[in-house]
């Protein structure tokens, strides 16, 4: 030790002193006035293909993000072939063009970008990032992969056995069993919302090229398709090497559409015990059909989730995690789809607190539906409002909140007028939207835990017929 | 679940940058950055304190980063009360003499700011990002638990809060796949005695152990100004900024000196092999080896080693592994850098109806050939190739944990300066085929190593 403890705490008490007066303490200082967030234009082009193309410059940092936006999910999947979307989107980058799957990922890799193929209930997307200087290299590989995959049979088999080997996983692991499970009993088995995207066991022991290929051909289309760039280039520049790598992408018709039907919404209280046994944790999922992103209701169910589970001080995280410590972490959401998507609740709890967990879950989802404080309601507007050009720092942030317009049809003003429509937001708007949108009577409660240890408490609170089912019942 | 806050790192962590995955940092500059210059400018002052401030501005978007490290971690643990730093992290965000307990998330959040802390092996950082309107409040909060937080504190919110970690530990350790594993692997890599034997989260005993007493002491001990460095980044007038730091941090009494941690020494002599059993279907495989530390010579070329070895599907483990024989379902390797030293670990998960001995005999044979002669030119240039672009990505962000407020916290505490980054990406540029190679041979025996597999308890 360098300095003796006793010389070091003489040291401390006097070094305030040197060092200068007290500030004032008494009150947290003001905000100095809000500065806005200006978004740069986004520039809309038409390639000769008929493809729609959206250009956001932004010159700070020396990179690139495309992202073409195919407008069919998983949504799209024809019945009894849930997960086809999914596979597709996956097989995109394992052959296309004249380069087999190890050349596509050496091509791209050499470059410095990184190039990624995705899908979603609503959408599927091919997204590059790549150096500003290497785009012109990197667009051709992007449009094989997009346009002209080889959907080869060994390249299927192989992705087949890796998802089939990723369900086995999911049903090892509660947190990721919880919402597949969840969304199984609140939609049921047909609906397809009740299935995860990337299928089922036997969904995707039965897909082949053949079916894969027709969802592309079906849905991968310039008509049904929307191209986003943001970064460091001009649209004088960048548009010649989007119509060379875009421009004649042909296909006749119209994309075959089947929207998804609402679901029928849920009447009465059912509990789920998934039967994990062992488990350190239950995880809790409670909910039931929620809302489209469409929804009129949209900025007042924003404010209303932020104060119910939606942010750190939300109710439910005080609550489960602050207040009572039977979780890490608590928190709901509303998914919301071009058709309703659920909302729930959740957390993972620890074991013997299962049953007292459930019960302060009721309390919050219950005390939601009346009059929420004034100041903690300005506090959630606030928290929305202010935080939200955060959302903007990076080209890939901001190249997703662009999908979002595309996917969602929503107006080109969406971003500029988002404070003003979160600050309009009105108690009342709140307390009705809960009241509509949060009806715990009828809620799905959905446990993932060790039943031994949890089924006599669950059952004692009487919220309902309580059913238990195994992972492979849920997760099938 | 997004409302959680604060991990305990199990990754010796690091300058955010280089390490972490394989993939990332560093390489032939030009070719994709087009001479853009990799610099993050900056002010740096000391106040008479000793608190160390660094000041960045980036004007792109009207947010701020306040970012706090402070130089304690797992590794200023004393057996016993292992989880302490990690669990005293959580401590730092229940109030302070002039902010009630709950008013810190209530504050930020009504201001549009976001928060959080971490704790790793060798350092605890905290995050606050903010709108560039509220660079005031966030210095005021930051500064306030740092200099005023025992005023408030009670064994209760102790109690409060060792709840919460005993919860995340169940949910981030015992209760996911594999999650135990991670922590015997530190076990068997580290000598019993040397800081990075017991993990980050703590032992459960000794979670309970932990007391009010504790608490004070530690706080005393370890979150004086002098031990500690503050970044703020982002649409700030620097001028502004330096006066607003000195406002509120300037009468946070210094502390006494901390004395460094001295490990003892931490070699493996020979193979140490351990099955566990897990809630598991699937066997997986971890190798792992003992590694120069952070910003050592050898250290970077352990990270090129590493996505020759396992990034992208052309890689030599996942193309033969995943891709070929389809023996795997995922395989990764990767550098774990840390500041009293690191380990390469190599991580495989087996197809249904193989096994870890299988996995094993591929590895080895790969590892055997990359030691044997170099990679090609061509996979060590996509390599570079991918580190360089990546530390272009790392400069998009102020905030969070990955922005250039903690990269400038990083930097900064493993020596060199806050503006490390073309120094620090020079570190591979100029890396060989050659290097690659005697890396492998030098740092990865096979007769020196830990051989830990993951087996599916027998009743599934």
């Amino acid at each position: 030790m360098r300095i003796p403890p006793v010389l070091a705490a003489l040291l401390a008490l006097s070094a305030p002193l040197a060092a200068q007066q007290l500030s004032d303490r008494s009150q947290p200082p003001a905000l100095s006035p809000t500065a806005r967030l200006t978004l740069p234009e986004i520039q809309k082009r038409t390639l000769t293909s008929g493809l729609r193309v959206w250009i956001v410059e932004v010159h700070e940092v020396p990179l690139v993000q495309v992202n073409l936006v195919i407008h069919a999910g998983s949504g799209d999947d024809p019945e009894g072939e849930f997960g086809l979307a999914s596979l597709t989107a996956a097989m995109l980058d394992e052959g296309a063009g004249t380069r087999s799957a190890l050349e596509l990922a050496d091509a791209v890799e050499f470059l410095g970008a990184e190039l990624g193929t995705t899908s979603s209930f609503d959408a599927s997307a091919v997204r590059l990032n790549a150096p500003a200087l290497r785009l012109e290299q990197a667009l051709p590989i992007m449009a094989d992969v997009a346009l002209r995959p080889t959907f080869a049979a060994e390249e299927l088999d192989r992705l087949r056995q890796e998802r089939l080997t990723a369900l086995i996983q999911a049903r090892d692991d509660p947190a990721a069993a919880a919402g597949p499970a969840f969304a199984r009993v609140v939609y049921g088995a047909q609906h397809r919302y009740g299935t995860g995207a990337a299928g089922t066991t036997a969904t995707l022991t039965a897909f082949t090229p053949a079916e894969v290929r027709a969802f592309h051909a079906a849905m991968y289309r310039p008509s049904n398709a929307t191209l986003i760039v943001a970064g460091d280039v001009t649209v004088a520049a960048v548009l010649p090497l989007l119509e060379r790598a875009f421009g004649a992408w042909a296909a006749d018709g119209a994309a075959r559409k089947s929207p998804v039907p609402a679901a029928q919404q849920l009447a009465a209280t059912e509990v789920t015990i998934v039967d994990m046994p062992g488990a350190e944790q239950s995880q809790i999922r409670i909910g039931w059909v929620g809302v489209a992103r469409s929804t009129p209701d949209y900025f007042a169910l924003q404010v209303l989730n932020t104060v119910l589970g939606g942010s750190f001080t939300s109710r439910l995280n005080q609550n489960l995690r602050e207040q009572h410590g039977y979780a890490y972490g608590a928190s709901s959401q509303f998914a919301m789809r071009l058709a309703p998507g659920p909302f729930f609740a959740g957390a993972g709890v620890q074991t013997d607190k299962t049953a007292e967990s459930l019960t302060e879950f009721f309390k919050e989802l219950r005390g939601i539906s009346t009059p929420i404080a004034s100041d903690e309601l300005t506090k959630a507007k606030n928290y929305l409002a202010l935080s939200f050009p955060s959302d903007f720092e990076t080209i890939d942030d901001l190249a997703a909140r662009l999908e979002d317009l595309a996917i969602y049809s929503l107006p080109d003003r969406f971003f500029a007028d988002y404070t003003t429509n979160i600050s309009a937001v009105t108690s009342a708007a709140v307390q009705q939207a809960a009241r509509r949108f949060i009806q715990p009577d009828k809620f799905a409660v959905v446990v993932v835990g060790d039943r031994q240890r949890i089924e006599p408490a669950i059952r004692a609170l009487d919220l309902g017929p309580v059913s238990v089912r195994s992972v492979d019942d849920v997760l099938p | 679940m997004p409302n959680v806050r604060s991990s305990a790192l199990l990754v010796l962590v690091v300058a955010s940058s280089a390490l972490g995955v394989a993939a990332q940092p560093a390489a032939s500059v030009p070719a994709a950055a087009g001479g853009a210059p990799l610099e993050v400018p900056f002010r740096q002052f000391r106040l008479d304190n000793g608190l160390n401030v660094i000041l960045h501005r980036d004007a792109s978007v009207p947010v701020v980063a306040v970012n706090v490290w402070y130089h304690v971690g797992s590794a200023n643990e004393r057996p016993g009360r292992t989880g302490f730093a990690h669990l005293f992290e959580h401590l730092m965000f229940e109030g302070s003499k002039n902010v009630a307990e709950g008013e810190f998330d209530t504050l930020l959040e009504a201001a549009g700011g976001n928060n959080n802390g971490s704790t790793s092996n060798d350092r605890t950082n905290y995050i606050i990002d903010v709108p560039a309107n509220a660079l005031e409040l966030a210095l005021f909060l930051e500064s306030d638990r740092m200099g005023y937080l025992l005023d408030t504190m009670t064994p209760a919110l102790v109690d409060g809060q060792r709840d919460v970690v005993k919860n995340e530990r169940r949910q981030s350790y015992e209760n996911r796949p594999y999650g135990m594993a991670e922590l015997e692997l530190d076990k068997m890599l580290w000598p019993p005695g040397h800081p990075y034997h017991w993990p980050v989260i703590g032992y459960m005993e000794d979670l309970t152990a932990a007391s009010y007493d504790d608490v004070v002491q530690f706080f005393k001990t370890y979150y004086a100004p002098n031990n500690a460095s503050l970044v703020v980044a982002g649409d700030i007038d620097l001028d502004r900024a330096e006066a607003l730091v000195t406002k509120w941090f300037g009468e946070i009494p210094r502390g006494a000196d901390v004395m460094p941690v001295a490990p003892p020494a931490a070699m493996l002599t020979e193979v140490a092999r351990a099955t566990l059993k897990d809630r598991v279907q699937l066997p997986r495989l971890y190798l792992a080896w003992l590694t120069p530390r952070h910003f050592a010579p050898g250290d970077a070329t352990l990270d090129v080693l590493a996505a020759v070895l396992a990034d992208g599907k052309g890689s030599r483990l996942y193309k033969r592994l995943v891709y070929d024989t389809q023996i795997a379902q995922d395989i990764s390797a990767y550098q774990s850098s840390g500041a009293l030293g690191s380990s390469f670990q190599i991580i495989a998960t087996a197809r249904p109806g193989h096994t870890a001995d299988e996995m094993q005999q591929a590895i080895d044979e790969e590892i055997a050939r990359v030691q044997r002669e170099p990679p090609d030119a061509r996979e060590v240039e996509r390599a570079l190739n991918q580190i360089e672009a990546s530390f272009y990505r790392r400069m998009e962000r102020v905030g969070g944990f990955s922005g250039k407020a903690d990269q400038l916290n990083a930097y900064s505490a493993l020596g060199g300066g806050p503006d490390f980054f073309a120094e620090d990406l020079a570190r591979y540029t100029t890396l060989t085929p050659a290097d690659v190679q005697a890396a492998a041979s030098e740092w990865l025996p096979a007769r020196r190593r830990v051989e830990l597999v993951v087996e599916p308890e027998e009743d599934r």
